[in-house]
């Protein structure tokens, strides 16, 4: 790696949206559309900047000293440029500049439009610090300024309670994660003595050779991962985090922010393939958060949240793939699903500002010929989310299926079965949405897009369809290839696929309001309730008991206890009780007198 | 040198008494100014890479008893230094008071730069009480409701301490007859400086002292009824700078003079110190009052002052040298960084309180449409007290708890949770006043003006620089990092 030719490039990458934040915060907050090309035009020297890098073989960035304790306790900024972080970056500024392309058009009349792009500025700037980070504390920095930016672009709309909510709960989530993650960190930096992953490497026979600490720490760190990528049972702030612009759904909580767990993972992963306990858990957190997930989107009538809960299913799937150790399945979804879901979210997008913020999908239909170009790119994305060949989402989730049938039968009939519900919700969402007649007002006189929201629509579209192809995957990542031509994973994915489709679309096929109806996957399994019902029953109850114990034990009669016997010392400290400061200079003068006494005594 | 630099307040003293001036505020800053001026003065006569106390003035006093007039400065004591010079003119902008106020405030100030100079305890021990008694008539003559009751609790409270600590310094004094910081220890570095039972009452003296000031749970008690009823101002210097005397006190003496005494309590002090990390951040929790709330956030986050310390002090002999600098630069750190936050927590509650009239998390509501960039500037202060990366409170924390987390792992965990209930109440605070639909009640609430800003720009870009680039503070300490490990070591 030393021969690796020292480039700038990459502290273009960090530093273009941070500048540009910077400027928009400062500077130009006043004028809108200059504060919105601004971060587009970051956005775009980013692209390039990840393009240049990625045609480079060996390219490496002069690490800055961040942190220096008289030399011997260092913590620097250091850029990883491997395989893994050119992939990733490739991912994040092509599927950030299409969205800050589609911004533009989003949010044309918005009010804060320019806090807008500065914050989705900064979350580009986070977001490529986790990507390039070397070292645990660089990297932990950057996770959280992701959670805060995430946080402000959840609340955008802050005039509204649920988004403030929502913003509130995303951030103290993704912190529960990040406690974990913090003490994970601290674990193995303590024991190699090291943050920098080249050189936690070397040291890896410290960890290994006590299995219990490094399963505890691997479990940590993944607690982090699951934090940030909203799996079981972090994941209750994802769908809430919908009351953000659908742009910001698209990009963090779709294709970049949340898959950072799964990125994180695997730029760990020597540390988490150590711990074959860890990873065993992993595989199931990710089984059942796919389950789950999927069970809740079946029954669920607001457009974005189906879709946020399709991302939570499809996380577990990456997770999945992380714990039977196969980076490649994960990353090849992750890479896939960028594209898909993205298209998604600013399909969905479209439909809801061309109908006036309606969301409930029983509100919209007939809306196949009024949003042509919206439905054709949705229905892309829509084959590729549910595994239809030859769409990008058939190859990469067939990778993670045959994963889990090499490794573990149980985790792949909960993964086979999550495929059938897949294609249920998904098939439900076009049949309702798009198919039939009009419900609503909105939905009849709705119009197309303008061209600035539909020609990123247009290109996430093709890299939806294509995405999964080996020939244009493989210059990008390792694809996953199939052992012994197992035949059997595929058709059975195809017939699940297949069962999914068709029991939704006659069941749904011109419904008017929902044939089915389930409690329990509506209330989402009742989490919420059992969460607000638990920090009621404990947390809160604890910050009274505290207040409580501070109030009234401790100031009655720790207090009360000193006073009295201050009483009890007679007249003299009574004075001082009273305030009254001839008695204080007294006492003074009389302790400094005692002191002179002595001495001279002595 | 730093004797022209306590009695610059003093000067200002006489200059408010003898000019009688119709805007006493003015006199006070412009003799923050001059403080300021002298303090980069020796800022640059400082010399940062050498590990040893500097500038030294020393005079016979009372010979009789060994004190002398001995005044010093290692890295840590310019850091206060500085601290002291940013936090009064920052404390002054917050309140318009008459001539009396700002009078005791520099008498305060004047024994604040005494104190982190001073290299005896004689010496030492007159600048301390020389703060405690402005503070008290500051808090009784110019606090809010309670004004009364609160002095008086706060009075006690620091009094019983200092005598306690007096007492426990008169019997060091006995028994090795010298009340010289340097000379202390080096002796504590060949063997115990007091022996037998009567070495714990020492201890507990001394420990009471400090711990009351800082203050370490349950010697806390005073402190949310004397921040809440002090005028904006003064409880901006409280925490800012006053508390610091007391971890300054412990990191000075306490620590280096009694290894024996910290090791066989290290699971005490450290249980006692999470405690006081969670009952601080729970407890402000619980507030609905902000400035009660900011106040008991302050026990939190002076408790990982205490806990990076403690962890120093239980296990000095075991701990590697690379999480004894870390725990030390991060105590030094968050010294600097919760000053400076908590200071701008105080003042913005007291802009609120101005314009609104009531101070209740339930009294605002919509702020961020009244008044954008009074919220704007207010979360960057609140961000950086949750310690959110790339502002100056995440370091400090982070550091200490790196090095705490080698020595006491278990305790460590628990009080890491200290960041996440911290995290809730800023959440749950913020989005009370900010968010939602904007509350009939702040309809007449104005932004920032332009006044307010200028006294705001300084603070927040601190905020920002130390967090962006924590090395320029490091500077400042590093050598005298490395001597102090050296000492404990």
């Amino acid at each position: 790696m030393n021969s690796a030719t020292n480039s700038a490039l990459p502290w273009f990458i960090l530093l273009a949206p941070l500048a540009s934040a910077a400027i928009i915060t400062l500077f130009t907050r006043r004028w809108k559309n200059l504060s919105g090309s601004i971060s587009v035009a970051a956005v775009g020297v980013t692209f390039v900047c990840s393009c240049l890098i990625f045609g480079k073989i060996d390219i490496s960035a002069a690490p800055l000293n961040w942190l220096d304790v008289a030399g011997i306790f260092k913590a620097p900024i250091g850029l990883t440029i491997d395989p893994l972080s050119k992939m990733m970056l490739l991912i994040v500024s092509g599927v950030g500049s299409l969205i800050h392309i589609y911004s533009l058009g989003y949010m044309r009349d918005d009010d804060g439009k320019a806090r807008y792009f500065a914050a989705l500025s900064l979350f580009m700037f986070a977001m490529f610090g986790i990507v390039l980070a070397n070292n645990f504390v660089m990297l932990f920095i950057f996770w959280e300024l992701v959670g805060f930016t995430s946080y402000v672009l959840i609340g955008h709309w802050f005039t509204r309670d649920a988004a403030a909510e929502a913003a509130k709960k995303a951030f103290l989530t993704n912190r529960i994660g990040d406690f974990g993650f913090m003490l994970g960190i601290l674990m193995i930096w303590t024991a190699t003595g090291s943050i920098i992953f080249d050189d936690i490497l070397p040291k890896m026979s410290i960890l290994t050779s006590n299995a219990a600490f490094l399963t505890v720490a691997a479990l940590l760190i993944f607690c982090g991962a699951a934090g940030k990528s909203a799996q079981f049972p972090l994941h209750v702030w994802l769908p809430d985090a919908m009351e953000g612009p659908t742009p910001v759904s698209a990009l963090i909580h779709a294709a970049t922010m949340v898959a950072a767990g799964v990125y994180m993972l695997a730029r760990v992963a020597f540390i988490i393939q150590a711990s074959p306990a860890a990873l065993n858990v992993i595989a199931w957190i990710g089984a059942i958060t796919a389950l789950m997930a999927a069970l809740i989107a079946t029954q669920q009538d607001d457009i974005k949240r189906i879709l946020a809960y399709s991302t939570l299913s499809q996380l577990g799937y990456m997770f999945t793939a992380i714990g039977l150790t196969s980076n490649e399945a994960a990353l090849f979804h992750l890479f896939t699903h960028a594209f898909f879901k993205a298209l998604l979210f600013l399909g969905a997008g479209s439909v809801i500002i061309m109908l006036h913020h309606e969301q409930n999908i029983w509100k919209m239909g007939g809306l196949t010929k009024r949003l042509p170009i919206t439905f054709f790119t949705f229905a892309v994305g829509a084959c590729a989310l549910i595994g239809l060949p030859p769409f990008s989402g058939f190859f990469s989730k067939d990778a993670i299926l045959a994963l889990a049938f090499e490794h573990n039968m149980s985790i792949f009939a909960m993964a086979l079965f999550t495929a059938v519900l897949t294609a249920f919700y998904v098939t439900r969402l076009v049949v309702v949405a798009f198919f039939g007649k009009p419900r609503g007002e909105s939905a009849r006189t709705a119009e197309e897009a303008p061209r600035v929201m539909t020609a990123p629509l247009i290109m996430l579209a093709i890299l939806s369809f294509i995405a999964g192809f080996g020939f244009f995957a493989q210059n990008f990542l390792l694809v996953p290839h199939e052992k012994e031509t197992v035949l059997l994973v595929p058709m059975l994915a195809l017939v699940a696929l297949a069962l999914g489709a068709l029991t939704a679309f006659y069941l749904y096929r011109n419904r008017e309001f929902d044939p089915i109806d389930v409690d329990l996957l509506r209330q989402k399994f009742y989490v919420d309730e059992f969460y607000g019902w638990l920090i009621r029953a404990t947390q809160e109850r604890l910050a009274r008991v505290a207040a409580f114990i501070d109030h009234w034990i401790i100031n009655g009669g720790f207090v009360g206890g000193v006073s009295a016997s201050a009483r009890g010392l007679g007249s003299l400290l009574r004075y001082v009780q009273i305030g009254n400061l001839q008695a204080y200079a007294f006492l003074f003068g009389l302790g400094i007198v005692a002191i002179i006494y002595y001495a001279v005594l002595r | 040198m730093i004797t022209a630099l306590i009695l610059i307040p003093l000067f200002g003293v006489v200059m408010l008494y003898l000019a009688n001036p119709r805007n006493p505020r003015r006199i006070a800053f412009v003799t923050n100014a001059v403080s300021a001026f002298y303090a980069l003065m020796l800022w640059q006569k400082f010399d940062v890479d050498l590990a040893k106390v500097q500038l030294i003035e020393r005079h016979t006093w009372i010979p009789s008893i060994g004190a002398e007039y001995a005044l010093g400065a290692d890295g840590l004591s310019l850091l206060l230094v500085f601290l002291v010079t940013i936090l009064f003119p920052f404390a002054f902008a917050a309140n318009r008071m008459n001539r009396g106020f700002y009078a005791l405030m520099l008498v305060m100030q004047s024994a604040l730069y005494g104190v982190f100079t001073a290299q005896n305890f004689i010496l030492f021990f007159l600048f301390y009480e020389m703060s405690l008694i402005p503070s008290f008539l500051l808090i009784k003559l110019y606090g809010g409701k309670k004004r009364d009751y609160a002095a008086v609790k706060f009075f006690l409270y620091t009094f019983l301490g200092s005598v306690a600590m007096l007492l426990g310094f008169l019997g060091i004094y006995f028994a090795r007859s010298t009340f010289d910081f340097a000379q202390l220890v080096d002796l504590a570095k060949t063997g115990p400086l007091v022996t037998g039972r009567f070495a714990w009452f020492v201890f507990a003296g001394i420990f009471l002292g400090f711990a009351v000031k800082v203050p370490l749970f349950p010697f806390h008690t005073w402190l949310p009824d004397a921040y809440e009823t002090a005028p904006t101002g003064v409880a901006m210097v409280l925490t800012g700078a006053l508390s610091k005397m007391g971890v300054y006190g412990f990191i000075r003496l306490l620590v280096p003079l009694f290894p024996n005494e910290f090791r066989i309590l290290q699971p005490w002090l450290l249980a006692l110190v999470v405690v006081s990390i969670l009952i601080g951040a729970l407890v402000a929790w619980a507030q609905t009052d902000l400035k009660r709330m900011v106040a008991y956030l302050s026990i939190n986050h002076l408790g990982y002052c205490l806990l990076g310390l403690f962890a120093i002090a239980s296990a000095r002999s075991t701990m590697a040298k690379i999480d004894m600098h870390a725990a030390l630069s991060g105590v030094f750190l968050q010294i600097f960084n919760h000053g400076i936050t908590a200071a701008a927590l105080f003042y913005f509650v007291g802009l609120l309180e101005q314009r609104r009239g009531a101070r209740g998390l339930n009294d605002f509501g919509g702020l961020m449409q009244r008044a954008p960039v009074l919220c704007a500037w207010m979360s960057v202060a609140m961000f950086s007290s949750l310690g959110l990366p790339g502002l100056n409170g995440f370091i400090g924390e982070f550091l200490i708890f790196k090095a705490s987390f080698a020595v006491a792992a278990s305790f460590t965990a628990v009080a890491v949770l200290g960041l996440l209930f911290t995290a809730v109440t800023f959440m749950r605070a913020m989005k009370s006043l900010f968010s939602g639909p904007p509350n009939p009640a702040t309809n007449a609430i104005v932004d920032l003006r332009a006044g307010e800003k200028f006294v705001l720009v300084p603070v927040t870009l601190l905020m920002f620089v130390v967090g962006l680039n924590p090395q320029i503070v490091l500077k400042v300490f590093n050598s005298t990092v490395v001597a102090l490990a050296a000492v404990f070591a």
